[in-house]
């Protein structure tokens, strides 16, 4: 039987494309329109045949990888719980029970993408927007750190550089925008200004902007290889727009300074809003690493990198992060949930994730999953599977079910195990 | 002969595709095994467009494809992915995060190695 399912939301990227026609013949996808090549790959590359759990990489009933799992679980001092972001708000809650239940760490991929930006807000808060917001009134764009014709392909038309608005009819000749990067990018080629900053230099550059906003006059002609001059004129046009918009990226966490340069990018923006509506947007990757953020948010008053093992939350990044713990050898049993440490830690993060009984929840084969002790095959949120996720603007939007597998979804094998390990 | 230059790592649209394709796959190996780099430093190292690098760090090496790109001298960008982070440490500064953008890195033509041993 073939169907069409139109409004499908794409669950990649922070983006959450929520304008997608899925056509399919049975479970087999054979069609996604207006999805970017990042979000093509979701759908296409899906494998729906159905799989059974995995103990050891033999394949066993349902009941016994649960019980196994909450034999794995039971028995641990420290057990770790990882991952998060490419899951549904609603799994996401269930996670955080059953760390809750097990006095576990949970964390979530935040903590290797925008734990810093978190950081800061918590330091010096967060003057924040909407996608649509942007789309309809931002006139001066400013992406810092951060490459978007690379990571999240479908922002500039849907949202930022080209989209047209209510106060922006001519799109992108209605705006001016920035990049400011270590390198050219596709995204600073699109830009009408590049400033070049060193690496390891955005701090200070953009403190010599704060300076520059309150009228002071720096003492050098050039700061992070960026001429003071050029810093003049970005400020002029930050002070004197109708509406500006910084989004910010890996450039400023990954760096040295990491939450520092992001504390320092939002109380610039908090500091123009005395002259101009100003705001700044984190890139989010992952399709729901925001939910992550939001979902232990509620539920534990921290973002990441949060441990239940003294029986309530409590938050140490540095302590409680997935890599801190993996490379100290804390964590002695991990579950996995919808992410693949194993490919995007420190190898020698990683490799604790080979020595300890590790519980992987995922649609789709992952170097961490190779060599698991327990593999739990899921629907995808967004595939096979509906769900809730959480925007790069914290706007929640609801991820549809496109093709019926009758896989058990992240939410429903949680559920299972939190109920075995009680 | 090698140099230390600073390492960067990010996403790609060719590492996102071969991502889905799966990190097994050739579309993956291929978008993650490469370097970018200055054309003077790959001139002063000898390291031909196209030639193979090797990447060292205290945490590890890994040998890469290198290709001539318009990074700023001194500066290496490395896909994202499971090479990459074998040169990666696991200090994160007390947040969490590894320096996954600004560690130093050696960097040599392959060819001098095996010369060398």
């Amino acid at each position: 039987m073939s169907t069409v399912v139109e409004h499908v939301t794409c669950p990649f990227c922070g983006c959450l494309c929520d304008d997608l026609t899925v056509e399919a013949e049975g479970v087999e996808i054979r069609k996604v329109r207006l999805a970017c090549s990042s979000g093509q790959g979701i759908f296409m590359d899906y494998d729906p045949r159905p799989r059974r759990p995995l103990v050891d990489g033999r394949e066993v009933e349902w009941e016994n990888a649960v019980a196994e799992a909450a034999s794995i679980l039971s028995a641990a001092d420290s057990p770790l719980i990882y991952g998060l972001s490419s899951s549904a708000s609603e799994a996401q809650r269930k996670a955080v029970a059953l760390a809750d239940r097990i006095g576990a760490v949970i964390d979530s991929t935040s903590s290797v993408c925008h734990g810093p930006t978190g950081l800061a807000m918590q330091a010096v808060g967060e003057p924040t927007c909407t996608l649509g917001e942007v789309r309809d009134r931002a006139d001066l764009l400013v992406f810092w750190g951060c490459n978007p014709d690379a990571s999240h392909l479908r922002h500039f038309p849907r949202f930022s550089l080209t989209a047209k608005g209510a106060l922006t009819p001519n799109g992108r000749a209605d705006r001016t925008v920035y990049v400011v990067d270590v390198r050219p990018t596709g995204s600073s080629k699109k830009a009408d200004h590049f400033l070049q900053v060193d690496v390891g230099s955005d701090f200070e550059v953009l403190t010599t902007l704060r300076l520059l906003v309150k009228g002071k006059e720096p003492s050098v002609d050039t700061v992070g290889g960026v001429p003071v001059a050029q810093l003049k004129e970005l400020v002029e046009r930050m002070k004197s727009c109708r509406y500006g918009v910084a989004f910010m990226g890996m450039g400023l966490t990954m760096a040295p300074a990491r939450q520092l340069n992001v504390a320092e990018l939002f109380t610039l923006v908090a500091e123009l809003n005395e002259f101009a509506k100003f705001s700044v947007l984190p890139m989010r990757g992952h399709g729901n690493v925001t939910g992550a953020d939001q979902v232990l948010s509620w539920t534990t008053g921290y973002p990441f990198a949060v441990s239940f093992a003294r029986g309530y939350p409590q938050f140490s990044p540095g302590e409680f992060s997935a890599v801190d713990m993996l490379a100290r050898r804390a964590a002695d049993a991990a579950v996995i949930i919808a992410s693949d440490p194993g490919a995007h830690f420190p190898a020698a993060a990683a490799a604790h994730l080979e020595r300890i009984p590790t519980i992987v929840l995922d649609h789709g084969p992952s170097v961490v999953a190779s060599h698991a002790r327990v593999v739990f095959p899921t629907a995808a949120y967004g595939v096979d599977a509906a769900g809730t996720a959480y925007r790069m603007d914290n706007v929640p939007i609801p991820l549809k079910r496109v093709i019926s597998t009758g896989r058990l979804t992240d939410e429903e094998i949680l559920d299972r195990i939190i109920e075995a390990v009680a | 002969m090698s140099e230390r230059l600073t390492l960067i790592t990010g996403r790609t649209r060719k590492q996102a595709v071969g991502m889905h394709k799966g990190k097994d796959s050739p579309e993956y190996r291929e978008a993650t095994a490469l370097v970018e780099m200055n054309p003077e430093d790959m001139a002063r190292l000898k390291i031909e467009d196209g030639g193979k690098a090797l990447l060292r760090t205290a945490e590890g090496e890994v040998e890469l494809t290198a290709h001539a790109g318009s990074l700023p001298a001194g500066l290496v960008f490395v896909p994202m992915g499971t090479l990459v982070n074998k040169l990666i440490g696991t200090e994160t500064l007390g947040t969490g995060m590894p320096s996954f953008k600004g560690q130093t890195v050696d960097v040599a033509a392959v060819t001098e190695r095996e010369d060398a041993s």
